[in-house]
């Protein structure tokens, strides 16, 4: 009885002690990774957090509270055009998919109830990927090429997934399960160019204040760069303006509310990423538990075996929202080409083992079969080509 | 006695409304059943797209947002 009721905590005390008993703890390798996860969470914290992250968590915190996402549902509704709904399911991601728990449902939505399967794998698949906070993070942290290659590259083969799917069941009928869905209630009469106002001082400001000094000799990255703390200045003057003219306190309590949760919800996965990332990888340039050696011969490269490689693993391994960005960093200073490093970034949030049990409960085995078949395909031929120019 | 059931597939927001509803619950004392809807299909028969969403006798009062403790005692 005694052990029925306590072997977990028994085999994890037993566990515990065991890693402890033969820590490698004087092997210079061990102690090197040690030091460079502590190296690579110092460097998040003085580079990433305070400019780049804490704006992103406001921006990604209003568009939730402040835009309305029943009016993007309409055209993904069941009596939706069908070619807007795929332009707009490839790109509503950036505003519905904030979260990684929203996806799922949508995803099952609007198959089940609105625009149909089409449309819906193209959700499923760019949701992730084009999320603001992954955007920003990834343009940050691995450069803006990989950032814009992300979101473009997400936006185009979501389509072309989208209409595969739609093409290779389209004799196939769905019974609507419902055919009213229930949304969210429109609320807030502000005109939308106040709208646009507020959230194009919130980009300026992110963009601005990490304006990176320029490389080349462009004069005008050069003029930005050595006043770019007085555009910074002025956006913000211009946000708290936009705010005290035109939010009610109410709004304000529920915009700060919905930063917080993005910050709780993410910063401890990502701050845990971040270790791991270190632990295992290294910061660029250094070594970290695993040899550079291996992750070249991996993934080393652009060529079709080191993408295709990249785009399996990726589908298959369950990232938390944000932490495919530390580890990808961590790959690509060991040696990874950035092909595959964009087909990892392209079929890794989209897809996990978690999801794919979900996504086969909506769809059926055969389906999920056919739509993890097209995004591997699909992020290893994006890879490549990436990889070929860049 | 009402039933009211919270539906979500398992995210951050889904436990923080089921928090709230059990609070409001408690708070206000009015006795009911609270169910944790958390498969994906039975949660598209509510005609539900956005979780986490809360449904009193089977007719949805919210969905996509975590409604505060006094919100939901209003509902009640």
């Amino acid at each position: 009885m005694w052990f029925k009721n306590n072997w977990k905590k028994l085999s994890l005390i037993g566990g515990v002690f065991l890693v402890f008993y033969f820590l490698p703890a004087d092997s210079p390798r061990f102690n090197n990774a040690l030091g460079e996860s502590l190296r690579l969470a110092k460097d998040y914290a003085r580079e990433h957090v305070l400019l780049c992250l804490v704006p992103a968590f406001f921006i990604a915190g209003a568009i939730s509270v402040f835009l309305s996402s029943a009016s993007v549902m309409k055209y993904l509704g069941a009596g939706a055009n069908k070619f807007l709904a795929y332009g707009v399911a490839s790109v509503s991601g950036s505003i519905l998919a904030v979260c990684s728990c929203t996806v799922l449902p949508l995803f099952a939505g609007i198959y089940k109830m609105g625009a149909g399967l089409g449309p819906a794998t193209t959700f499923l698949y760019s949701g992730p990927a084009i999320n603001i906070l992954a955007v920003i993070l990834t343009a940050r942290v691995l450069g803006l090429q990989i950032g814009i290659a992300r979101a473009v590259g997400a936006i185009t083969f979501s389509i072309i997934v989208g209409l595969l799917m739609h093409l290779i069941y389209r004799k196939e009928q769905i019974t609507k399960a419902v055919s009213q869905t229930i949304t969210p209630q429109t609320e807030s009469g502000r005109p939308l160019w106040k709208n646009i106002i507020y959230f194009a001082s919130m980009v300026g400001i992110l963009v601005f204040a990490n304006w990176a000094k320029p490389a080349g000799q462009s004069e005008l990255w050069h003029t930005i760069f050595s006043i770019k703390w007085i555009i910074t200045g002025i956006f913000t003057l211009i946000l708290i303006i936009s705010l005290s003219l035109w939010f009610k306190a109410g709004e304000l309590k529920d915009w700060a509310e919905s930063t917080w949760g993005f910050a709780v919800q993410i910063l401890p996965l990502l701050f845990i990423g971040v270790l791991v990332a270190g632990f295992l990888l290294g910061r660029p340039g250094e070594q970290g538990l695993i040899p550079s050696k291996w992750v070249n011969a991996a993934v080393g490269g652009n060529s079709v075996r080191a993408n295709l490689f990249a785009a399996v693993a990726g589908a298959f391994m369950y990232f938390a929202t944000l932490t495919e960005v530390p580890i990808l960093q961590g790959l690509l200073g060991s040696g990874m080409g950035k092909g595959p490093a964009l087909a990892l970034l392209l079929a890794g949030p989209a897809l996990s083992l978690p999801n794919m049990l979900v996504i086969r409960s909506v769809l059926g085995t055969q389906k999920t079969l056919v739509y993890i078949t097209l995004v591997i395909v699909m992020a290893c031929i994006t890879g490549l080509i990436f990889g070929a120019f860049f | 006695m009402i039933k009211i059931q919270i539906l979500g597939t398992g995210c951050p927001k889904c436990k923080r409304l089921a928090e709230n509803v059990e609070a409001a619950a408690k708070e206000s004392g009015i006795e009911c059943e609270i169910e944790k809807v958390t498969d994906i299909n039975k949660i598209m028969s509510f005609g539900v797209m956005m979780t986490p969403a809360l449904a009193i006798d089977g007719k949805v009062v919210s969905a996509g947002k975590v409604l505060s403790v006094d919100e939901i005692k209003q509902m009640m």
